[in-house]
């Protein structure tokens, strides 16, 4: 094992407090429409350059900041098949319920397996380091959950393997 | 002393503007209606609520001596209200733009007043007796985004503006029949209207937050969201500047400037704090935070990783190695936490920041000012809905100060 997640979480921690700068920003393009810029990007001037910190090539996370809104999409790590399915089937039951997570995105990025998408707005009724900390936990927890949740799924499958070959023996 | 807090609203403040002798305060509470308070004592309560507006009001400006309120909002509006038998009544500006009002304010003789907007345009609005309306001449030609503030030379005809294509300009904005011909500047002697005095960009592409000319006009000073303050000092019309000063911050760009002396400005912004920064043309430097001087250190980086384990050196020593594990499992460290990371405010046990602003400031004027002149008191409001009054009684002379910061972040 790499002891490499507490500077990955520090490093996403601080690109992510320098990005949550945001300030309400009405579209220059579409007449008293107030969007957010990352998202339909029709104004070059009002993007930043996005960046990507990586832990190594399986687990990173993708920030696109803009004036009024940011995009963070996590990849998170699968070794097998089975974590594959696991984190599917996880991001999948989260982003159907993304109105109970207010700055979860619907869809993730491509080449990504979850998006948050953070407005002006959030930053607005949220405290923003609360928002920080609820990221990084979450990126904390999911690889908690998904390697738990092999756990279990294998235990489960031996003592089904072992219950029914147990006839045989 | 210490500041004074007001909780005005609990969703962010978006247009902040005080009445002529400071016992009226007009907010936007971050939606369509504007709101004057008066003040009774130590609190404000809720007088009149102007609405008129469809869509969230983005500035504020009051005029102290002829009284009266100009708002401009996303809806593309902007009104001048007026106070007639103790009702503000509302006049719509024929502002002639096609997207959202970002900025307003009157200049300094009260008879025009500049509105930015999304339409990559600024309108400079005037009164036409004839026909009993305002009218408004647009600044288009180099604005390539939308401009997100203004501010006024003490002469009258100049006009800043800071926008979101990185550029910090200078405008005449002379209309005829309303100014006389003005004094010449540094920043220029003829002045026909849209002249551009001046053009300036930030350091490393950042959108311009705020601009402000200093108390003479002579000195024009701006944020960006490259985290820098830029100071310009003009040397003649048509001559590059005599000294363009850049000052990196060190923590989250600053969201609203303004002077209080010639020497000294106070900036704040997204790390939740105002700040004094002073110098002059050889140079700018961080002289202190208004924001609880205790904790004075604060801004410069505290040292990590020099926890002294309590039990003694060994290789399976108990406390050190479960802290490297929780580290390379968990990611948890003990000995550092998140107030650690570069740009951060710290944060108090209880969850919220050590700041008095929970949330960004985006508005910072001076409130009085002394016999002297001098100002005395600022005020800041925020996203959080604070209007805060702070004492910066030795902002003036802070050059002391500054020596003595240096002296403790090294």
């Amino acid at each position: 094992m790499s002891n490499t997640l507490r500077p990955y979480l520090n490093a996403v921690r601080s690109t992510l407090t320098a990005a949550l700068t945001l300030q309400n920003f009405s579209s220059q393009v579409v007449e008293r429409h107030n969007k957010p810029e990352v998202e339909c990007s029709t104004s070059p001037e009002v993007l930043l350059k996005p960046l990507v910190v990586s832990r190594n090539e399986s687990e990173r996370v993708l920030i696109e900041p803009s004036i009024n809104s940011i995009r963070l999409s996590i990849a998170i790590k699968q070794a097998d098949e089975i974590e594959k399915i696991l984190c599917h089937k996880f991001t999948r039951f989260m982003m159907m319920r993304a109105e109970g997570f207010v700055i979860l995105r619907r869809k993730p990025i491509p080449g990504y397996d979850i998006s948050f998408l953070i407005t002006n707005f959030h930053s607005e009724s949220m405290l923003k380091h609360k928002l920080v900390d609820f990221i990084i936990q979450f990126m904390e927890d999911v690889d908690k959950e998904i390697s738990e949740m092999k756990l279990s799924l294998n235990a489960r499958a031996r003592i089904v393997a072992e219950s029914y070959l147990s006839t045989f023996v | 002393m210490s500041a004074e807090q007001f909780q005005l609203s609990f969703s962010p403040l978006t247009g902040v503007a005080f009445g002529p002798d400071r016992t009226q305060v007009a907010v936007s509470p971050n939606n369509n209606e504007a709101q004057i308070y008066k003040r009774s004592g130590d609190s404000w309560n809720l007088e009149t609520t102007l609405a008129e507006h469809d869509k969230l009001i983005t500035a504020i400006s009051w005029a102290p001596q002829t009284n009266q309120i100009v708002t401009c909002s996303q809806d593309r509006n902007a009104y001048v209200w007026t106070l007639t038998d103790g009702i503000w009544k509302p006049m719509l500006v024929l502002l002639r733009i096609n997207r959202a009002a970002t900025c307003v304010k009157w200049s300094p003789k009260e008879d025009k007043f500049a509105v930015g907007s999304g339409a990559r345009t600024i309108a400079i609005c005037s009164f036409d007796e004839e026909n009993n309306w305002w009218v408004s001449k647009h600044i288009k030609k180099p604005l390539r985004s939308t401009v997100l503030s203004l501010d006024w030379h003490p002469n009258n005809v100049l006009l800043a503006a800071g926008a979101a294509d990185a550029k910090a300009y200078v405008f005449s904005a002379f209309i005829k029949g309303v100014d006389a011909k003005p004094e010449p500047t540094v920043w220029g002697d003829r002045l026909p209207f849209g002249t551009i005095c001046g053009e300036f960009s930030s350091p490393s592409g950042g959108w311009i937050h705020d601009v402000a000319f200093s108390p003479s006009g002579d000195v024009l000073a701006y944020v960006s969201h490259d985290s820098t303050i830029s100071i310009v000092y003009p040397s003649a019309p048509g001559e590059p500047p005599a000294a363009h000063i850049s000052v990196r911050c060190p923590s989250l760009p600053y969201l609203a400037l303004s002077f209080v002396s010639e020497s000294s400005l106070i900036a704040a912004g997204h790390d939740c704090q105002p700040v004094v920064y002073s110098g002059s043309s050889d140079g700018w430097t961080l002289s202190q935070s208004l924001d609880d001087p205790n904790n004075a250190s604060k801004l410069t980086p505290s040292s990590t990783g020099n926890r002294v384990s309590s039990g003694g050196v060994g290789r399976l020593n108990n406390e050190a190695f479960a802290h490297f594990r929780s580290a390379d499992t968990k990611g948890q460290s003990k000995s550092s936490t998140a107030s650690n990371v570069a740009g951060l405010t710290p944060v108090g046990a209880d969850g919220l920041l050590k700041t008095v602003h929970q949330n960004s400031i985006t508005w910072v004027e001076p409130y009085e000012w002394g016999q002297g002149g001098e100002v005395t008191k600022v005020s800041t409001a925020g996203k959080d809905g604070k209007l805060v009054v702070w004492p910066i009684s030795g902002a003036g002379k802070a050059g002391g100060l500054a020596g003595k910061m240096s002296g403790l972040s090294m």
